[in-house]
């Protein structure tokens, strides 16, 4: 009988990647039994122990060197593998780059429904129930499974992580049999990594995004320059980063990143729902924009009807000013 | 050299977000009145990466594929206009409103009869259900290896992509025949010419159905499908903006810091 709950973990930087974390608590909050978790590559035996402490009752780990770099064909392997020994009822990974690329392989291979970019979970009647957008966020669509197990990847910070507790001890499951090599058809040659400079995008507490209303990659100097005041990050919308103006990996929407700051100031973004589904989980949404019927005040706190050009100059001088007096 | 590029017609995305409408109890979306549907937009540019590879290597063909309602024949059109050479039309009903698996098992049958395909190329999601899975799923039940997310597709006894990801690049190299499925890094679609668009219209669309691809009725379609669809509804949002007053904007930008201060955002 297929019970309870895989997670695919992923390792960032050496340690479980957050999303691995928000998953575990999902699965946990979902009551449909024991929580596994799945961890490939060199690094993961080492990241039993805070897989566990995330929530995870059984660690299973498949180490090989064939899984060093992501490949879809050795990962799909791996993750069969665990599939079958630990046959769950569902299996969750992140929309993440790894997810994105693993959960319809895993789908095909098992040939089981897939769905993607859930934002919210359940337990109905035995299977997995998930909540996800679609139409561009315009639409939010609630499916569910025919097939066992159930695969579906959740939106990064989407979901909640437990306390981490690290008096929680997990099983931990060696997988045996290596990963055939001569079955990885594909092979990563080259990885160009953007260059980033302070604080992680995904990680920021305060974001400074810009859109094509801006005019010119020039026009950046003082959403930067507001950014570095307030110890944040640079995002953009997907016309900025089309044109050029900005690097791919500062776009924020359906098809870049998921970010939720305390603080997200919009300039002279229209607010196109593939843009919002980056940033509606921030916690206060400021708009500036010369329309004020741009789309963007709908999901906005506070927000000026203006002109970037005559509205930014002094924004940053008033921030400098509310900073220097403490 | 034999490509498939698949491209799905859909709703016009670029309406405004007011004249978005779903009807709950079908469980479907209203499409825009007198608003065409359009070629998915991923998929155009997936039409636009065949091209490049026939830019390079003229003797390369390059098949559209697309299953749909009869307007979808549009669909293959534009794929036509922007150079493609032979299109192909799944048009049977019992094929519709299938999940992504079947839907792909069906296009991987067409794929089969098409025969002799070196290469399929897909979206990275289609713009209506942007799920994102299709070309991944083509690739599994064919047996191919897939590259998905790529920015820059280049052929030469293999297939050389360079694939998006959240903080870079990587390149990957696969062996033939194989899937890859194509973002909007790689740039803007080719804008057929009238002269292309009337040349199109002579180019052969083959119409096939499920039985011409030897699939029964519950292999495709809803009947095939191993997803449910329990709901469809329009999301709510209830933020009230607050709108900062004042004379200049210099005012309106004071008045803001001040804001962020008081709900200590700053
Ligand atoms: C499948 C799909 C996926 C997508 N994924 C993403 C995604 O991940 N991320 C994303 O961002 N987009 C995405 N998009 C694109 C999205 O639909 C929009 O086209 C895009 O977000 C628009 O970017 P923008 O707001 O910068 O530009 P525009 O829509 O052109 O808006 C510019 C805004 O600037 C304002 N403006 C102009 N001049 C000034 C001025 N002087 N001062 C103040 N305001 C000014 C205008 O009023 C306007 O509101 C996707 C689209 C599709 C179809
Ligand atoms: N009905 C269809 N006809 C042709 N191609 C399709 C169809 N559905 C999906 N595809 C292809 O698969 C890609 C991904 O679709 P999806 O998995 O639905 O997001 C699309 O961009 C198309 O290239």
């Amino acid at each position: 009988m297929a019970e309870g709950i895989l997670v695919v973990g992923e390792v960032a930087e050496g340690k479980l990647s957050p999303t691995t974390s928000e998953l575990l608590g999902a699965a946990r909050k979902l009551g449909a039994g024991a929580v596994s978790c799945a961890l490939f590559g060199p690094d993961a035996a080492g990241l039993a122990q805070s897989a566990a402490a995330a929530g995870a009752d059984k660690v299973y780990v498949v180490d090989d060197t064939a899984l060093a770099d992501y490949t879809t064909d050795g990962y799909a392997q791996a993750l069969a593998k665990v599939i079958e020994q630990a046959s769950p009822a569902a299996v969750l990974l992140g929309q993440t780059d790894v997810g994105r690329d693993l959960a319809p392989a895993i789908g095909a291979r098992l040939g089981v429904g897939v769905a993607m970019d859930a934002i919210e979970l359940s337990w109905q009647n035995g299977g997995l129930q998930i909540t996800r957008p679609a139409y561009g966020g315009n639409a939010r669509a609630v499916n569910g499974f025919k097939s066992t197990p159930a695969v579906a990847t959740v939106r990064p910070k989407s979901q909640e992580a437990l306390e981490p507790d690290a008096s929680r001890q997990a099983e931990v499951i060696s997988v045996a049999g290596a990963i055939d090599a001569a079955q990885i058809r594909t092979k990563v040659v080259n990885k160009t990594k953007a260059a980033a400079e302070g604080i992680r995008l995904e990680d920021a507490e305060v974001v400074i995004a810009g859109g094509r209303g801006l005019g010119g990659p020039e026009n950046f100097a003082g959403v930067e320059e507001l950014a570095k005041l307030l110890g944040g990050a640079v995002g953009v919308t997907r016309a900025v980063a089309d044109m050029g103006w900005r690097p791919v990996s500062e776009q924020v929407g359906l098809t870049g990143k998921v970010v939720s700051p305390t603080l997200y100031i919009a300039i002279a973004v229209s607010g196109a729902s593939q843009h919002m589904a980056g940033c509606s989980g921030s916690k206060n949404i400021i708009a500036i924009n010369k329309d004020p019927d741009a789309n963007i005040f709908k999901s906005a706190r506070f927000g000026i009807v203006g002109d970037f050009k005559q509205v930014l100059p002094p924004l940053i001088e008033a921030v400098k000013k509310i900073k220097a007096e403490g | 050299m034999h490509i498939v590029v698949c491209v799905k017609q859909v709703p016009d995305w670029d309406i405004p977000p007011s004249s978005f409408k779903v009807d709950e109890a079908a469980k479907k979306v209203v499409p825009p009145q007198g608003v065409a549907p359009v070629v998915s937009q991923f998929d155009a540019i997936a039409v636009e990466a065949a091209m490049r590879v026939k830019d390079v290597k003229p003797d390369t063909k390059v098949t559209i594929l697309s299953l749909g309602p009869a307007s979808a024949r549009d669909a293959i059109k534009h794929g036509l206009a922007m150079g493609g050479d032979e299109g192909v039309l799944i048009d049977d009903a019992s094929t519709l409103d299938g999940d992504s698996l079947a839907t792909a098992k069906t296009l991987a049958a067409a794929i089969n009869k098409i025969g002799g395909v070196d290469m399929v190329l897909c979206g990275r999601q289609a713009v209506d259900w942007d799920m994102g899975v299709t070309g991944t799923m083509i690739a599994g039940i064919l047996g191919w290896p897939v590259v998905t997310i790529a920015k820059s597709v280049t052929v030469n006894g293999s297939v050389t992509v360079e694939r998006v990801l959240s903080d870079g690049y990587e390149t990957v190299e696969a062996s033939l025949p194989a899937v890859v499925t194509v973002s909007n890094e790689l740039g803007e679609p080719r804008y057929p010419k009238l002269q292309q668009i009337m040349m199109a219209a002579r180019k052969q669309v083959q119409v096939w159905t499920a039985a011409d691809l030897s699939l029964d009725g519950a292999q495709v379609g809803q009947a095939g499908s191993q997803l449910t669809l329990d709901r469809l509804y329009q999301p709510v949002s209830e933020t009230q903006v607050e709108l900062m007053e004042g004379d200049t904007p210099e005012e309106q930008a004071q008045n803001l810091a001040r804001k962020l201060r008081e709900a200590k955002l700053i």
